[in-house]
């Protein structure tokens, strides 16, 4: 059963942690020679994870509906670099941290509204606390 | 969980940063030993590294790090005239080793400075994760 009050934040969180592996790369990459520093389209991401639901085939009137959602599908980029370097990487360690930070406190604030979510729904199941 | 990824390639780099550390600091042990001989002076030894994947159709972007192989420098020897060393050759000349003290510290700061960043990445996506454990409690 999908619940569709939590759909979003979950989507938004998936998303989120696949751009912190995309970040985590880069910075881990910043000596690699030839690396070209990637990032995710945040927005564009969102909307492939939203619109990729997977369903399962019923052959059966019996058959539970089911649902699952694939990874995130973003469309990654090559970022451009204020100060090309001569190696050819265009991974920039303080650009890379600021993002990273960024999308850790984004991630946590989708946490914060999942775990409200599901407290408001616990609050409506049980009736009061 | 994809977060377990990131622990993975950081994990890599750290690897990566550790094995260049300990080159340089070789080099920096054998910064200015001479030999008469030109073959067997040390040579400046610098690590190459490369970005692997799980595989080439892999399009989520996760990229690890790994060492190739480390390379000796070709930077010319300098070669100095000194009779009395009990190394020089029939000329009177010793071969200093090229390790260049400036780029070798740069180097190590570097390396050390890239492995904190991997160190951190670690301990904010540990962080995450006992977040997301904790849902909902």
């Amino acid at each position: 059963m999908e619940i569709k009050a939590l759909a979003l934040h979950e989507n938004a969180l998936r998303v989120r942690a696949h751009r912190n592996e995309v970040l985590a790369s880069n910075i881990a990459n910043a000596d690699t020679p030839n690396y070209k520093a990637r990032d995710l389209d945040f927005a564009a991401a969102l909307k492939g994870a939203r619109n990729q639901t997977i369903s399962l085939t019923k052959t059966s009137d019996m058959h539970q509906e089911a649902w699952g959602t694939s990874r995130s599908v973003g469309k990654l980029m090559y970022r451009v670099p204020v100060q090309p370097t001569l190696d050819g990487n265009t991974v920039e360690a303080d650009v890379e941290q600021a993002k990273f930070s960024e999308n850790a406190v984004q991630y946590r604030a989708s946490l914060a509204f999942l775990d409200g979510q599901i407290r408001s729904l616990k609050f409506a199941i049980k009736g009061g606390d | 969980m994809s977060l377990f990824n990131v622990i993975d390639v950081a994990g890599s780099a750290m690897n990566a940063q550790s094995v260049r550390l300990n080159v340089t600091s070789s080099n920096l042990a054998n910064a200015g030993s001479v030999s008469g001989d030109p073959e067997k002076v040390y040579r400046s030894r610098q690590p190459i590294f490369e970005s692997f994947q799980q595989s080439l159709a892999d399009q989520s972007g996760i990229a690890g790090v790994r060492m190739t192989g480390i390379v000796e420098s070709s930077a010319p020897l300098q070669m100095r005239y000194q009779p009395d060393h009990p190394e020089a050759d029939e000329d009177g000349n010793v071969y200093v080793s090229n390790v260049n003290n400036v780029a070798e510290m740069v180097n190590m700061l570097s390396a050390s400075r890239s492995y904190k960043n991997n160190v951190e990445i670690i301990n904010t996506t540990k962080d995450l994760l006992m977040h997301t454990l904790s849902l909902g409690r």
